[in-house]
């Protein structure tokens, strides 16, 4: 074809995307623990809440789960400004990560809650333990140690989604790397590098997963 | 700027199509990839074993839209320039080829190891065994699986849009430009999506829920 690769240009821009990665790194594990957060407050109230909290939380999971993450950011970060809520890029990006990211890790924190015994959380309650003990104490770290695996490749999903809210111009990494194609037109030089640096977030993320799951969940045989 | 009609409902209920035609497409390409990525996965040979899982890893460990941009504008620049539609065919395609894979490749493992120990006592070439013997039987297993990947490759036909290829959420974004009512557009787009893919959701499950059945029987 006799085309000549040029990577001095994306060499020369090699700031611009580390800065890009950065955010993304950021925004990521930013929106990584807050949906956690809300996972397991929602997987509560979806397991054990009234019916009508039940149902409510149920649908919501239903509808950001059969809807696409770029429509979502588009009805948060265009939509809302429509009905008085202004938002910044990043902020409206991490709002779209976290209420994307939570419909997910409720299913995943509710299918590990529904798999601990009966007899756990009855042993828990003759002890005289409380409701909320019970959950926080008795089945939280049963259940989070049973889908901590599913619950990684959830969270690198997350952060692979993140690139899609480049379209509403938060400055992460896809952003970064569009911004310098558009300078360079080194399109394929400039992708292919910004590629190999996702394939490196997501290895990384899956290490520390893995590392945290020793420190958090260490094996009960290895004691 | 003028007010959103019934005309532009319309709109969006015909660009729907774009979106179906591309989730076939994409299903039918990813599906011939995913089936060679699946057999390259389960195969005896440690070399297509490995270019399976390199093959997974790049294409799960890395965003979609930026494999549309490589493919959209890689191919441009490398003087081969492919329409919007084919970039987007060709990028969801390489991209559910890597999920497809893995779906079958669990789906064929699956399958009871005496059945393969089974078939080549009786002297069956691999690929009779395959055709004859594995397959079908992995095939009931991967189908609550893969209708369930459905769900997702519909979703993902969406950044199709980024590039330019006009499908539902392209439309929407083409009508708000007209007409600035983002809220009821995208929530319009969004409900449109969720019709498509419920049901898929839906049957999912009800599908799971048989296998379910099935093996606790």
């Amino acid at each position: 074809m006799g085309y000549n690769f040029h990577f001095i240009d994306v060499w020369h821009a090699r700031d611009e995307l580390l800065d890009g990665a950065w955010l993304t790194i950021r925004l990521s594990a930013v929106s990584m623990v807050l949906s956690l957060l809300v996972a397991v407050i929602g997987a509560f109230g979806r397991t054990s809440g009234p019916k009508w909290v039940q149902r409510l939380i149920a649908a919501y999971v239903e509808f950001i789960r059969n809807t696409p993450f770029l429509v979502q950011v588009f009805v948060i970060f265009f939509g809302l400004p429509g009905i008085g809520i202004r938002l910044e890029a990043n902020t409206g990006a991490l709002i779209a990560m976290v209420l994307n990211g939570s419909a997910y890790t409720i299913e995943i924190v509710r299918a590990g809650i529904e798999a601990i015994s009966h007899g756990q959380v009855e042993a828990a309650f003759a002890l005289g333990l409380h409701r909320v003990q019970v959950f926080r104490k008795v089945v939280l770290p049963q259940a989070l140690r049973a889908v901590f695996a599913p619950l990684g490749s959830q969270f690198i999903l997350l952060m692979l989604n993140s690139s899609i809210v480049s379209v509403i111009s938060a400055d992460e990494l896809t952003a970064a790397a569009q911004d310098i194609q558009s300078r360079t037109f080194r399109s394929f030089e400039v992708y292919i590098i910004t590629i190999g640096i996702y394939l490196v977030l997501s290895l990384s993320f899956s290490g520390v997963f893995a590392l945290l799951n020793r420190i958090f969940f260490p094996r009960l045989e290895a004691r | 700027m003028r007010s959103i009609n019934a005309g532009d409902f319309l709109y969006l209920l015909t660009a729907m199509r774009w979106t179906i035609m591309l989730s076939v497409i994409a299903f039918i390409g990813g599906g011939i990839v995913g089936a060679a990525i699946a057999l390259m996965r389960v195969s005896s040979r440690r070399w297509l074993r490995w270019v399976a899982v390199g093959y997974i890893q790049i294409f799960q460990g890395t965003p979609l839209l930026l494999q549309l941009f490589l493919v959209f504008f890689g191919s441009d620049m490398l003087g081969v320039p492919l329409p919007p539609w084919f970039a987007a065919s060709l990028g969801l395609s390489l991209n559910a080829g890597a999920f497809l894979g893995e779906i079958w490749r669990g789906s064929i493992q699956a399958v009871p190891r005496s059945q393969r120990e089974a078939a080549t006592a009786l002297g069956l070439h691999y690929f009779t065994m395959m055709r004859k013997i594995i397959v079908p039987q992995a095939m009931r297993i991967a189908t609550a699986p893969t209708v369930g990947f459905l769900v997702n490759l519909v979703k993902a036909t969406s950044l199709a849009a980024i590039i330019g290829f006009i499908e539902l959420t392209r439309a929407g974004q083409l009508i708000n430009n007209a007409t600035f009512h983002p809220f009821t557009i995208f929530s319009t787009v969004a409900v449109l999506y969720f019709l498509l893919c419920w049901p898929l959701t839906i049957a999912s499950r009800k599908l799971e829920q048989r296998m379910a059945v099935a093996y606790n029987r």
